[in-house]
């Protein structure tokens, strides 16, 4: 359903004020100084009507919101979680952004985020400190260095920086890598992506969110959504546990309550809920320059700014909302990393948490619009969601305030499931499902 | 740990086991729509709550079977043997908020 009249909702609000910039000589005038830091961002009471209310105060949610107003001027919106922002899958993911995906579609759905990565801390005045050092995914198998030769092509005719290189190159990027043929899942070879890297991921958060504030975006934590009002098969209103909130449009941004927003208009997501395990071990000074994922032995392995490892894994084979660790995960993790890494063996681990990702049948996401009008979807965000957040969140802006889906998002529609049109994206994520 | 009570081994580690998926119902193979097969296919209830799922004890008695697990806090209150057990009234008695009966046997319908 067309969402007809949200070209209308471009007003400006009152009050649209500047941030402080952050600079050098502020830091030296506050240093100095006795003044308190302004807030990034403000508190407000719930007004009584938006035009836009987005739920979930994530990566997506903020970016959506901030490209709403930066791009295309409409201000009059809410961000709403029902938590703190930045607490869900946006500050538990690994920080992984990489575009060297299979299909040219991915990449370049991909090497948009990473460009609007790149330029982010300036656009933001925000240092959301991007780390570009590398990607390395490592191939064991000839079946791996196969897709990935497949990956390198793709990705060099798209213009993305992707290369295989064998097992030497790979130890001179790492030293501290066993290329060993005398271990359990020999390293055949791996695909290089030197703009691959990690970045601070709640100071992404924290950036968009300071960015949408100063230009009139009302942004409201511990404000649960608990129902959504409909007339006829419109949404006209958006019930909280604050109050209600007369709205004409919601997007839905949420991981792992996604299918639970959505059930409150009677949309039905193809969409079940897995909890993705995470670690990190104590700091140590510098050694690891790259990102290094294995696919075979399902891990994935980054060392900070701040000096500590962190890993990732598959997400756990049941469906569930917990967020806790377990001992299997930690044990088999420790085990395959140490196999890629022997010598790191006496460091400790310091925490570990899980996060939630929303698996659909094609390991893509699903935006856009739905049956009910002025319901909007930006989910099903998987293992894959943090590195597409700036994309993500100008996309669906487009389509808020023009009314027409994009290009680069309109293969994710949720009428592909049921006309048969499911998206091919093998290189959803870099380990297996 | 999560403890999965296998019907016949009695309480296991989950590693032993492989989660089968959501008990759903299979629609009647001659008079279906394709929308009731995309249904089928694609769409889980996927509740933060009470679920009724099939479990396969892969590392044990090799037990196909049928659990009733809640899916924030990971415990589970009853299992049973035989995976199908009329999936639609048992989510009906989950939805209305029937209590259990003893374990090991299947919902009441």
């Amino acid at each position: 359903m067309a969402p007809e009249g949200i070209r209308l909702l471009g007003r400006q609000r009152d009050g649209w004020r500047r941030p402080s910039r952050y600079s050098a000589f502020g830091l030296v005038r506050h240093g100095l100084g006795r003044a308190e830091w302004p807030r990034a961002w403000q508190e407000h009471d719930l007004s009584s009507g938006y035009d836009v209310v987005i739920v979930g105060g994530g990566v997506h949610g903020l970016a959506t919101a901030y490209y709403l107003a930066a791009n295309h001027g409409i201000t009059n919106v809410a961000v709403i979680d029902k938590g703190y922002i930045g607490g869900g899958g946006s500050g538990r993911n690994t920080a992984i952004i990489r575009s060297n995906y299979l299909t040219p579609e991915g990449v370049r759905f991909y090497d948009r985020s990473v460009k609007l990565y790149e330029s982010l801390s300036a656009d933001l005045n925000f240092n959301v400190m991007f780390s570009q050092r590398g990607h390395l995914t490592l191939a064991h198998n000839d079946g791996s260095l196969r897709t990935m030769r497949w990956r390198a092509e793709v990705n060099k005719l798209e213009g993305i920086d992707s290369e295989v290189i064998g097992p030497e190159d790979i130890k001179r990027l790492v030293p501290f890598m066993d290329v060993s043929t005398d271990t359990r899942y020999p390293i055949l070879g791996a695909l290089y992506h030197p703009p691959g890297g990690i970045i601070r991921h709640d100071a992404v958060v924290w950036g968009y969110a300071r960015g949408a504030d100063a230009r009139g975006v009302h942004i409201h934590q511990n404000t649960e959504l608990v129902g959504i009002e409909t007339v006829g098969d419109r949404v006209v209103g958006a019930l909280t546990n604050r109050g209600r909130i007369a709205t004409p449009v919601i997007v839905n941004c949420t991981a792992g309550w996604a299918t639970l927003v959505a059930d409150m208009v009677g949309v039905r997501l193809p969409i079940v809920t897995h909890p993705l395990q995470a670690a990190v071990t104590e700091p140590v000074k510098p050694f690891l320059g790259p990102v290094v994922v294995s696919g075979t032995l399902h891990v994935y392995v980054s060392q900070t700014d701040r000096g500590e490892l962190v890993f990732g894994a598959s997400t756990d084979p049941y469906p569930s909302y917990s967020m806790r660790g377990s001992l299997d995960f930690t044990e088999e993790l420790a085990g395959h990393v140490l196999e890629l890494m022997p010598s790191i063996a006496q460091l400790r681990v310091l925490r570990q948490w899980a996060g939630l990702c929303d698996i659909t049948p094609d390991f893509s996401p699903v935006m856009g619009v739905t049956p009910v009008g002025g319901f909007f979807v930006d989910v099903g965000w998987g293992t894959y969601g943090f590195k597409a957040g700036p994309v993500a969140g100008e996309a669906m802006a487009e389509l808020l305030a023009t009314g027409t889906t994009p290009e680069n998002i309109a293969g994710f529609d949720l009428a592909r499931f049921a006309e048969g049109r499911l998206v091919g994206e093998k290189g959803a994520a870099a380990v297996g499902h | 740990m999560i403890l999965v009570p296998c019907p016949h081994c009695g309480p296991r580690n989950v590693s032993e086991f492989r989660h089968v998926g959501e008990a759903t119902a299979r629609p009647a193979v001659a008079s279906a729509t394709p929308e009731q097969w995309r249904d089928y296919l694609y769409l889980r209830r996927n509740p933060a709550g009470w679920t009724i799922e099939t479990w396969y004890h892969r590392a044990g008695c090799r037990a196909y079977f049928g659990a009733e697990r809640h899916t924030v806090t990971n415990r589970f209150r009853r299992s049973w043997l035989g995976g199908q057990v009329s999936p639609p009234a048992a989510v009906a008695a989950l939805d209305g908020g029937v209590e259990a009966s003893s374990p090991g046997t299947p919902p009441s319908t």
